[in-house]
C-alpha cells in the first residue's frame, strides 16, 4: 500500500518508539515513515512492500527494503527480530487477518496497527444512507478497493481478545488527524494500536 | 600453485582525489575485463555491460571509477590454462590450477593494491559476477562498502551443478580435447565446447520468452517438414549459430575452470552451511537484485541470501524484478532494473 499524504498515524507510532529499536515497516511503501524514525529516533529498520514504484522510492531514500508479498516476507525474519513491526493502513487489504497478527507478534516484541475504522460516524452514515463509505481514510470507491476486511474498532478489540492478543495502548484519529478523546469508535476515523502478546 | 600471474583489467572514469570512488565489476562465465564502450575501430566490440556502465549510466563513470577484470583462469588476456606454463614452456593445458571464487577475490584484491584503492565503493558483479561481490563482503569486509549482488546464489544446487557436468562432458569426451592439451595438437574441441554452449544458453532463456522469439517457426520459408536432421526449427539455428560463435574464441580449459567455480562456490560450507554466520563478517552494504524469471539462479536462491542478512541485522535491500528474459536478464536494459541500480549507486556516499 503506499502511504498517503501527511500522515498524521506517524506521530503516533513515532510517539511510541524508543531511540535505538529495531523496526519492521509491512507495506513501507516509499520508507518515508522508517525514515522519519531514523532520524528522530536512530532506529535501525527494513521495510517490506511488493509493488516496484514504491521499492525503488525507498531504496532512493536509502531505506533497507524488502520486495515481497507480506506472508513472503515475514517467513524471512526471525523469532523476535524486532521491537515494533509495524502496519500501517494496510491490515484491512489483508485476507489473512489473523496470520499476518500472529506473525508480526512472532517477529516483533510489539505491533503498531493501524486502520480505517469502519465504525466512524460518517461511515455508519453513509452505510444508513444505502452506500458504501468514501472518506479521507477510506478513499476508495467500492468496485476497485484494495481492502477486503471492513470492521470497527471494537471488531478489532474483540479479535486481540480471542486471540490473546493485549492491546497495550490506543490513539484514534478524526479525518483531520486530531486526537479524538471520547466515543472512539464513534468519532475515529483512523484507529492506531499498540499490541503485544499477553504475557 | 601459479610462480606468478598476468590480470588484465580496463577502467572507465576517473579514480577521484581520495580514491573513494572506484567499483569493481566483476564477470560471470563467459564475460571479461572489457564492461563498456567500444575499442577504436571495431564496431562490434561494445563491452559486454555497455549498457549499465557510461556517462549518466546507473554506473555512471562521471561519479565513478569503474575497473571491470578478467578474472584468473581467463581467456582474455589473464593469466589462464592457454598461457605458457614456466615449467615446461609449453600452454598450461589440464595442468592450470582449478581457481575457486576466493581466488579471484584474492587477485582482484592485488589489483585493487595496485591501482591503490582500499576499499571499493562498490563491486557489483551478476550470476557467478554476484557470488564474487558476496565472496568480497566475506573475506574483505573492510575494503567494500556495498556489494550488489544481482541474479546469484549462495551456493549452486545439484541441478545446477547437473548441466555444469553435462556441458563440461560435452568438452572433455570431444576427441579434440586431448585431456585438456589440445593446444600441442593445434586444434580446438569445438564441438565440445559449442554444445556446451548451446546447453548453458537453454538456461539462461526463460520458457516463456523461448516461445515468444522461436515458437515453432521453421528455418525454411515453406512451412513444410523436411523429415531430417538438418536444421528444421529457428531454435535450432539460432542455438547452433550462439554455439558456433562461441567455440570460435573461447578457451574450452577456461569454461571447465569456470563451471568448476560456480560448483565450489558454497561460503557457508565453511559453516556447516550456515550462510548467516558465513555472512556475518561482512561490513558492506547489500542490495540482491533477482529476477522472476530465472529459473537457472531464481529469486528463491536470492531469498537466501537476503534472509541470512535479514537474520544478521545487516544493511541489504532486494528488488525482484519483473522480467521475462531469464537469468540473461542481467544483462539486459529492464527499466526497473536499472532504475533500481541507479537509485542504489546514486545514494552511495564517496
Amino acid at each position: 500500500m503506499t502511504h498517503m499524504l501527511g500522515r498524521p498515524d506517524f506521530e503516533v507510532i513515532a510517539g511510541w518508539v524508543q531511540p535505538g529499536e529495531r523496526v519492521l515497516d509491512l507495506g513501507c511503501g516509499d520508507g518515508a515513515l522508517l525514515k522519519l524514525l531514523i532520524e528522530t529516533r536512530g532506529i535501525r529498520g527494513y521495510g517490506v512492500d511488493i509493488d516496484d514504484a514504491n521499492v525503488l522510492a525507498a531504496i532512493a531514500n536509502g531505506i533497507n527494503v524488502i520486495q515481497s508479498n507480506l506472508d513472503a516476507g515475514l517467513a524471512g525474519f526471525v523469532d523476535g527480530a524486532f521491537d515494533h513491526v509495524v502496519l500501517s493502513r494496510t491490515l484491512q487489504t489483508i485476507r489473512h487477518t489473523q496470520e499476518i497478527l500472529a506473525a508480526m507478534l512472532r517477529v516483533g516484541r510489539e505491533a503498531v496497527v493501524s486502520f480505517p475504522n469502519f465504525g466512524y460516524w460518517k461511515n455508519r452514515a453513509a452505510v444508513l444512507g444505502g452506500r458504501m463509505p468514501v472518506s479521507e481514510d477510506l478513499p476508495y470507491q467500492w468496485f476497485d478497493t484494495p481492502n477486503v476486511r471492513f470492521f470497527t474498532m471494537l471488531d478489532f478489540e474483540a479479535l486481540c481478545a480471542e486471540m490473546g492478543i493485549l492491546v497495550r495502548d490506543r490513539q484514534v484519529l478524526d479525518e483531520q488527524g486530531k486526537l479524538v478523546t471520547e466515543e472512539h469508535n464513534f468519532l475515529g476515523s483512523l484507529a492506531v494500536y499498540r499490541i503485544t502478546r499477553t504475557p | 600453485m601459479l610462480p606468478a600471474y598476468d590480470l588484465v583489467y580496463e577502467t572507465y572514469g576517473s579514480l577521484n582525489a581520495a580514491k573513494s570512488n572506484a567499483i569493481l565489476v566483476c564477470h560471470a562465465l563467459s564475460g571479461h575485463h572489457h564492461v563498456a564502450g567500444l575499442y577504436a575501430d571495431q564496431p562490434k566490440s561494445r563491452g559486454w555491460w555497455d549498457n549499465l556502465v557510461g556517462p549518466g549510466r546507473p554506473l555512471d563513470t562521471e561519479r565513478f571509477y569503474i575497473v571491470g577484470v578478467n578474472n584468473l583462469g581467463g581467456c582474455h588476456g589473464s593469466t589462464g590454462p592457454s598461457s605458457p606454463n614456466p615449467a615446461t614452456g609449453k600452454p598450461w593445458g589440464a595442468d592450470f590450477p582449478v581457481v575457486t571464487v576466493d581466488d579471484w577475490v584474492q587477485a582482484q584484491a592485488r589489483l585493487a593494491d595496485f591501482l591503490g584503492i582500499a576499499s571499493w565503493a562498490a563491486v557489483v558483479g551478476g550470476s557467478l559476477g554476484g557470488m564474487q561481490a558476496l565472496q568480497w563482503a566475506i573475506d574483505l569486509p573492510q575494503r567494500i562498502r556495498h556489494a550488489l549482488v544481482i541474479a546469484a546464489a549462495p551456493k549452486l544446487t545439484a541441478q545446477n551443478i547437473a548441466f555444469n557436468d553435462v556441458a563440461r562432458q560435452a568438452i572433455i569426451t570431444d576427441p579434440d580435447f586431448h585431456g585438456g592439451h589440445f593446444y600441442e595438437h593445434a586444434t580446438v574441441p569445438r564441438r565440445g565446447l559449442r554444445l556446451a554452449r548451446m546447453l548453458g544458453h537453454i538456461t539462461y532463456l526463460s520458457d516463456d520468452q523461448m516461445g515468444e522469439k522461436f515458437g515453432r517457426v521453421l528455418r525454411n520459408d515453406t512451412g513444410a517438414f523436411s523429415f531430417g536432421y538438418g536444421v528444421e526449427f529457428e531454435i535450432e539455428s539460432y542455438l547452433r549459430a550462439q554455439g558456433d560463435k562461441f567455440a570460435g574464441f573461447f578457451d574450452a580449459n577456461t569454461y571447465l575452470l569456470m563451471t568448476k567455480a560456480l560448483d565450489y562456490f558454497d561460503p557457508a560450507h565453511r559453516h556447516d552451511g550456515d550462510l548467516a554466520a558465513a555472512l556475518k563478517p561482512a561490513l558492506a552494504k547489500f542490495l540482491v537484485v533477482s529476477f522472476t524469471t530465472d529459473w537457472r539462479f531464481a529469486p528463491s536462491r536470492s531469498r537466501e541470501i537476503v534472509n541470512a542478512l535479514l537474520k544478521n541485522d545487516q544493511d541489504v535491500s532486494y528488488a525482484e524484478v519483473a522480467s521475462s528474459f531469464g537469468h540473461d536478464s542481467f544483462l539486459l536494459e529492464e527499466p526497473q532494473y536499472h532504475a533500481v541500480l541507479r537509485a542504489y549507486l546514486g545514494r552511495i556516499a564517496l
